[in-house]
């Protein structure tokens, strides 16, 4: 798989000790199962306070008074605390880039200020001994409200008649793009068919299992402030609290420790974050804020919530000759900050069509305000939308002209020898494998077979369907994402690697860990390289004073940019230990290797000197080596992609499923995933990713969705009523592997972080409208609710 | 405000007396009063499941249970499980099988797999999903756990008795 070689002659995947490419299970995991973990929410420090914000109940409202007298006097109160004090702490924040051209937004406060814009807005932080007592004072604080209309609705968000949010702004569009490649016009008048649909998506969020959670400490003494926090991206964090608390990133450390659940929902700096961190500095003494479950509803970012009208040309003989996107979306009262909320609709203009051949390609997004909570990037950001769409429009074209969904995409998935390549809006292919996929993935299925199957079904009144959606995955980014658009979000990431005194090895990582797995891919590619066994490294993450400086894991990035920052690391530290070894054996680093924890000779593969025998001598007997030798026995590496501002990664999912035509419940039955992430580290937790990412998607496609009434309440802000996938309905999902690695890192992997996000939703409307055929019914709409699919059959 | 009241439980073996408000649910006497913190709090409305415990030898959801509740009852968490070896084989079939990511909803997804083994030896995976249907896990998509606690079952039923 890895074809450079490492001084010895092998490659290293075929050293001694070589887990790249292995199952092994992660290390720690024992911490978790025994409920031994530290996530946010377990940490009590001395001293520490406990923080409850009053949100707004109203959408979009006037704050005329804030009465706190009385909440002052309740039992444990510390402190009650307006948007007005607070600012005099922490300084408001606008979540703009400059390379999303045009997008504006307005000054965001930590606590809102005179005005709320969305329901669940913080008014005021209570501060008490418990989150109980300050729950209690809560509701003694008073706070008089002048209502004002809400803009809910996105299709005439942007009419003259609807109250511009923020005035100084001029209207209620935060960003608008416009793209156009090809001649699109000409090739939909010289099309056979054209196919016309709106496709409409849910707003969703995350239901991180673990709501979002922070400690803040600020120590007077030190003048320094420690931020414990479930965050995917620490370095980040670190920057936007000093900058905004006005002290240097130098006074501020962050530490990650174990986090419930992220999915791009602790990605992101959040008012009420930033409150508890202003707050410790205010009140001098550790300050905890733990959101429960309806502010989580609430407050965390939602994402999705896209209306696409869109358009596909095709020729009789199958040629898909143009797709036409016209895609709206609304992100709530502010973009969201660092990262904005206009990169979803970006990506959905980069990524439909993205699989295909025809250069002919317009589209347009529109991103407007609305006092709805705010929306930003949730895991497969963009990827979901543009997926559906694209593989709607080709299912709905191939029907019309009477084509298999499978023929259509042979026909028109851009081929695996066309690499490199680019798209009509000119992001780059390094190499990717459709058509091997998609044979892949036939096969797998057993297409044929389940399509004799579906005949056979139909004739009995049971209604099963089939659903393919092939993919293109955004992985591994570069500084084109954010660093161009000024913020500070690190794209690449360092890795340092040490010999310890007894041989074993520290390794500490930019990159972040909440379950993916980040610590046991960076284990196995340090031990790999170096030639040691796996239980010898230690991995440390998650901590700005104790790793180098990097961008963490988002973003399918963690593998493919911090494993090739190990990978390097390793090696340098690799051939530093031989250049020790080779003055002590008086021999040279070229005849020496290191394996099974050892100095072997590279030839006859003997053991020569154990690491830790090494690191004796380096450590405790460096007397005994030759004047002039000064040994590094730890080495830093950093990486970040420069050739490809993205490494693209592809595949195709398919759904089989059964659609009850009395009820409208869908029962999904299978599901599959042919998926190409180039070099596999770790196969067992590169699928469990894919199969999590996938259910996430099915999640969106028949379940999730946060319901605003026309005054914008969120109208299903618990978990009852909010559904999520359980284990009852979900399918079982098989995966298979193409592996086209890419040939910029030595390590070769890309990211598979959301792939399975990225394609189920698209496979699963698909397949319902394949099981709905005989009905002459098309459904363009997530989640697929049972009132949906009755509505489409004209059962409601 | 009404004043603390006298409770008197076991945990995990070991007596445990203290004075609570009635308003205090299980699961936050438990981690705040005990520090026992692998019991975890999710939705705080009996829904996602992740502060399962045992009370009594069944399975009740900590967030719905008040403190004073149990009070002369005797209750086990995953600290306890853990510590006295009995559900060992099934943390390692987890393990293995990769059948945990955040960690967050692990604790109680082991103590309702726990359950069903005890009730049902020889699950079907569809009685399996079945059982968790009330524990929440955004991570897995649940067929690595669902794998988890087949190969459990299979692995029980081998093994002499």
């Amino acid at each position: 798989m890895m074809g450079k070689e490492l001084a010895g002659g092998l490659s290293i995947s075929d050293r001694p000790n070589s887990y790249i490419g292995k199952t092994v299970p992660r290390p720690n995991l024992d911490r978790l199962l025994q409920g031994r973990g530290t996530y946010v929410s377990d940490i009590e420090l001395p001293r520490m306070a406990h923080v409850v914000f009053l949100r707004s109940p109203h959408a979009h409202a006037k704050i005329l008074t804030v009465d706190a007298s009385a909440a002052r006097q309740m039992p444990g109160v510390t402190a009650v605390v307006d948007g007005k004090e607070l600012a005099e702490v922490i300084t408001p924040w606008v979540g703009v880039l400059s390379h999303m051209k045009g997008l504006k937004s307005a000054p965001q406060h930590a606590i809102a200020i005179d005005r709320v814009c969305w329901q669940g807005e913080a008014v005021a932080a209570i501060v008490a001994t418990s989150r109980a007592l300050a729950e209690d004072a809560a509701e003694a604080v008073v706070v008089t409200y002048e209502e004002l209309d809400p803009v809910t609705d996105m299709r005439t968000a942007l009419d003259s008649l609807t109250p511009v949010i923020h005035p100084s702004l001029g209207d209620n569009l935060a960003f608008e793009r416009a793209h156009h490649a090809g001649d699109v016009d000409q090739a939909f008048a010289k099309s056979d068919e054209v196919v016309d649909v709106e496709f409409i998506f849910g707003r969703h969020t995350g239901v991180t299992l673990e709501p979002r959670a922070v400690v803040a400490d600020w120590n007077g003494a030190e003048a320094r402030l420690t931020i414990y926090q479930g965050t995917q991206a620490p370095h980040m964090v670190q920057n936007i609290a000093a900058l905004h608390l006005g002290i240097n990133e130098q006074q501020v450390r962050v530490i990650c420790k174990d986090v419930g659940g992220s999915f791009g929902i602790k990605v992101h700096v959040y008012a009420d974050e930033m409150a508890t961190y202003a707050l410790s500095k205010l009140l001098r003494r550790p300050i905890k804020f733990v959101a429960d479950r309806v502010e989580s509803f609430n407050t965390d970012i939602h994402a999705r919530d896209h209306r696409c009208k869109a358009r596909v040309g095709i020729m009789r003989d199958g040629t898909i000759t143009a797709f036409e996107i016209d895609d709206l979306t609304g992100i709530g009262p502010y973009s969201m900050y660092p990262r904005t909320s206009a990169i979803e609709a970006n990506q959905v203009v980069n990524l439909v069509g993205g699989p295909y051949t025809t250069k002919n390609y317009r589209a347009r997004a529109r991103v407007v305000f609305q006092n709805k909570n705010v929306m930003c990037q949730y895991r497969a950001v963009g990827h979901p939308i543009a997926c559906a769409v694209t593989e709607g429009l080709v299912d709905l074209a191939a029907a019309r002209i009477g084509m298999d969904p499978i023929e259509i995409r042979r026909r028109n998935l851009i081929a695996d020898d066309a690499y490199p390549c680019g798209s009509p809006t000119g992001l780059k292919f390094e190499k990717l494998s459709h058509h091997v996929s998609v044979a892949k993935l036939v096969e797998m299925m057993g297409y044929a077979d389940l399509r004799a199957e579906q005949a056979a079904l139909r004739k009995k009144n049971i209604h099963r369907g089939i659903g393919i959606a092939s993919f293109i995955e955004v992985t591994n980014p570069s500084a084109a994402f954010y660093g161009v658009g000024g913020a500070r979000i690190s794209s690449q990431d360092g890795v340092a690697v040490r010999l310890d005194g007894q041989g074993a090895v520290i390794c500490q990582t930019s990159i972040t860990e909440q379950g993916q797995g980040s610590e046991a891919i960076t284990a196995q590619i340090v031990a790999t390289v170096l030639g040691v066994s796996l239980e010898r490294v230690r991995v440390i993450l998650g901590d700005t004073d104790h790793t180098p400086y990097g961008g963490g894991t988002w973003a399918s990035r963690g593998a493919g940019i911090g494993g090739e920052a190990a990978l390097q690391a390793a090696k340098a530290l690799r051939q530093n230990i031989l250049e020790v070894a080779g003055t002590i054996l008086q021999s040279t680093p070229a005849e020496l290797d290191i394996a099974n924890d050892a100095v072997v000779n590279a030839g006859d593969r003997v053991p020569r000197l154990e690491l830790k025998e090494l690191a004796r001598i380096v450590y405790f007997r460096p007397d005994t080596l030759p004047p002039g030798i000064q040994p590094e026995l730890m080495a830093t590496r950093h990486y970040v992609p420069r050739e490809f501002p993205f490494a693209f990664t592809n595949g195709v999912q398919a759904s089989w499923l059964e659609v009850d035509v009395e009820t409208g419940f869908i029962k999904l039955l299978k599901h599959w995933v042919v998926e190409d992430c180039g070099t596999i580290i770790n196969p067992l937790l590169v699928d469990e990713q894919i199969r999590g990412g996938v259910v996430q998607g099915l999640g969106a496609a028949l379940f999730e969705k946060c319901i605003y009434d026309e005054r914008g309440q969120l109208t299903n802000a618990n978990m009852a009523d909010y559904l999520v996938p359980m284990s009852g309905e979900m399918p079982d999902i098989d995966i298979a592997h193409v592996v086209s690695p890419t040939l910029e890192s030595e390590l070769g992997a890309k990211g598979a972080g959301e792939a399975g996000t990225a394609g189920a939703a698209a496979a699963v409307i698909n397949a319902v409208n394949d099981a709905l055929r005989p009905f002459g019914t098309i459904i363009t709409e997530i989640p697929l609710t049972p009132e949906i699919i009755l509505r489409a059959l004209g059962r409601i | 405000m009404t004043v603390p009241v006298a409770i008197a439980l076991e945990v995990n073996g070991e007596r445990v007396d203290a004075h609570v408000l009635p308003r205090l649910n299980l699961a936050d006497f438990l981690r705040e009063h005990l520090q026992l913190t692998g019991t975890h709090v999710g939705c705080e409305h009996g829904v996602c499941g992740a502060c399962t415990v045992r009370m009594n030898g069944e399975i009740v959801r900590a967030c719905l249970v008040l403190a004073v509740q149990a009070s002369a009852k005797c209750v086990q968490t995953i600290e306890g499980l853990s510590d006295s070896g009995e559900i060992a084989d099934l943390q390692a079939a987890f393990r293995e099988r990769n059948a945990l990511q955040c960690g967050y909803c692990t604790p109680a997804m082991l103590m309702a797999a726990q359950d069903l083994l005890g009730r049902q030896p020889e699950p079907s995976r569809e009685e399996i999903r079945e059982h968790l249907s009330g524990n929440y896990c955004r991570c897995t998509g649940y067929q690595a756990i669902v794998d988890a606690v087949e190969a459990t079952a299979r692995a029980r039923k081998a093994r002499p008795s």
